[in-house]
């Protein structure tokens, strides 16, 4: 399986933002979605950063945070970027070691989708009760 | 409160399609507590079963043996099927929305992905599925021809399509008679003059997509000697360091059984199907009558991506590689629907669990759902349809109790089946399709075939007396 099945079943909606946007707009975004990130494009439309809610607890955590930071000082800088040709297996397993729970998708420098650690999960978890569902039928049909 | 799904106005379900996904949802909806409900499923074909009858190879006769438990679903009362009857021609959207309060598209992927490369349109160039679907019967393919006088053959791809394609290839006609391939076909191959089957991968052996069961099965055809290029059998670098530390046991055996493979000496049988690795077509080449000579393939090397994935690069090196016939199996795709909206690049309905969307604005589009691969794309097995039709039909009793739905002015059972009586008088109902199914099967005994199957429209209509 691979990342443009899971794309072909979620969409590519992603909820973007600037890197000049402050924290507040990006809180309101996240919030008003129910949603756990956001990619950070420039005014090229290239990714710059994400901004998890991982970013966010932390610039929390820290004393008299000011919401009206730019996104660009608490996003992640090191973004990992998918294809739509990465294999689920392995996107599963790089997501998994290198603890990142968000995975934007880019073809020919286009933002084509997001996928998410739950998508992950979800893909997986369709995929051997799948199998498992397929040998239930022709178990029960057999008899 | 919505009244829709109680006694006083049950909810009444159109399915578009008939194959494994329908067969989920109208089991889903129909053992749903609390729910009365009645369910139509509507094909254009007067078969049902979808890919099971059209897809599965003939040769995997237990696989089909799933339909039993989709028989099990149409013997309930409240369900109906309206085979030969086409969605969009004889029925159209805004006539189902006179009855019924949800429509559900479970039409499936029924197209190829092109190669893109020069020369794909030459004559003994096909798409696998039209392969697949004209040694199945299927009525709109019977009438192709595929010019198995030709010795060398290329399959491009190696998943399950690919497999069955150069497995039917492969198989002696003693082979094929024990199967349900069309009468037609098995005269065609018993005739075939195929000696070699190149089956094409663009990765490594331990890339490969398929499970241990149908490359093992390669290897116990009667009449053809398998065999892979001993150093296409062999991992690269990082395919041997991805294997030995994701501890994947089915990779494993698979490397484990090409590798074997690779060792083998030639027996002198009929036929040798060769597994080639790390080989892309990148032109085909043909001879003054347009038909294929040649193709032109591009070795490739592994790369990794930023997470992890190992994916084909070209090296520059080439190799000519003479075939006459070529089967192209690099993926699938659905075919929009006339009136629902279509997502051209994935090539499906655009839905949010199930509820098709508006692409323009992502917000659901009331009263219309999907299922299977034309809602999630050509992915996993006929049981990966469950999980995906139950997920729709809890989007559709969640927007049903929430009055969200068609607001069918006729929704009588009686009133659609005057609507298809009018509409296709020669439709076909669950019951006549039992009896073709049992004409199949007599017809097969008499031959010592487990089915021999109606391949044309018109000849199972006249069967049924209709």
């Amino acid at each position: 399986m691979k990342i443009s099945d899971i794309l072909a079943q979620k969409g590519g909606q992603v909820f973007t933002i600037r890197p000049d946007q402050t924290i507040h707009e990006a809180l309101q975004v996240l919030v008003s979605h129910n949603i756990g990130g956001l990619v950070v494009l420039d005014e090229n439309g290239k990714i710059v950063g994400v901004l998890t809610e991982r970013d966010v607890l932390r610039f929390v955590a820290a004393e008299n945070p000011d919401f009206s930071t730019a996104v660009h000082n608490v996003m992640t800088k090191n973004v990992i970027i998918g294809a739509p040709q990465d294999d689920l297996h392995s996107v599963a397993h790089t997501m998994t070691e290198k603890r990142f729970r968000h995975l934007p998708v880019v073809e020919k420098g286009k933002l084509m989708g997001i996928v998410t650690i739950g998508d992950v999960l979800k893909a997986q978890r369709d995929s051997y009760q799948g199998q498992v569902y397929t040998l239930q039928t022709m178990i029960i049909a057999e008899e | 409160m919505s009244k829709i799904g109680t006694l006083a106005e049950p909810l009444r379900v159109a399915i578009i399609g008939s194959g494994p996904s329908a067969f989920y949802a109208a089991d889903s909806l129909l053992k749903r507590a609390n729910l009365s409900v009645e369910v139509d499923m509507y094909d254009r074909l007067p078969t049902p079963f979808g890919l099971v009858r059209g897809g599965v190879a003939p040769d995997h006769q237990k696989i089909k043996s799933v339909t039993k438990a989709y028989d099990r679903t149409a013997s309930d009362p409240h369900f109906r099927f309206y085979g030969n009857v086409e969605f969009g021609t004889d029925v159209k959207l805004e006539d189902l929305k006179q009855y019924y309060h949800q429509v559900l598209f479970a039409t499936g992927a029924q197209t190829d992905r092109p190669m893109n490369i020069p020369g794909e349109d030459l004559k003994g160039s096909h798409p696998a599925t039209e392969f697949v679907a004209w040694y199945n019967g299927h009525p709109d393919f019977r009438d192709l021809e595929f010019d198995l006088s030709q010795e060398r053959v290329a399959v491009v791809g190696i998943g399950n399509v690919a497999m069955d394609v150069a497995r039917i290839l492969c198989r002696t006609p003693e082979e094929l008679t024990q199967t349900d391939i069309a009468d037609y076909a098995l005269e065609a191959l018993r005739n075939s003059l195929v000696k070699e089957v190149y089956v094409l991968g663009r990765r490594g052996p331990a890339q490969a997509a398929f499970t241990n069961p149908e490359i093992r099965e390669m290897g116990q055809l009667q009449d053809c000697d398998i065999w892979v290029p001993p150093e296409e059998a062999e991992l690269d670098g990082l395919s041997q360091h991805d294997l030995a530390t994701s501890h994947d046991r089915a990779t494993q055996t698979n490397v484990e059984i090409l590798q074997e493979y690779a060792q083998h000496q030639w027996t002198g049988k009929s036929r040798r199907m060769i597994f080639r690795f790390l080989v892309s077509p990148v032109e085909l080449r043909g001879n003054e009558n347009g038909q294929v000579t040649c193709m032109k393939l591009v070795k490739n090397e592994l790369y990794r991506t930023d997470v992890g994935t190992l994916r084909p690069k070209a090296t520059g090196q080439y190799e000519e590689l003479p075939v006459g016939l070529v089967f192209r199996s690099i993926g699938y795709r659905g075919v929009p629907l006339p009136d629902v909206p279509f997502h051209e690049r994935w090539g499906v309905i655009p839905n949010q669990l199930g509820r098709v969307t508006d692409p323009q604005t992502n917000a659901p589009v009331p009263g219309l759902y999907t299922a299977g691969w034309i809602k999630r794309g050509p992915s996993g097995v006929i049981g990966t349809n469950k999980p995906d039709a139950v997920e729709t039909v809890n989007s559709m009793l969640e927007d049903a109790a929430a009055g969200v739905a068609f607001a069918p002015t006729r929704p009588g059972v009686e009133e659609a089946q005057a609507l298809v009586a009018a509409r296709q008088p020669r439709s076909v109902t669950y019951a006549d399709w039992q009896k073709l199914d049992q004409m199949e099967i007599q017809r097969g005994q008499e031959v010592g075939r487990p089915r021999l199957k109606f391949t044309r429209v018109e000849a199972m209509l006249n069967a049924l007396g209709k």
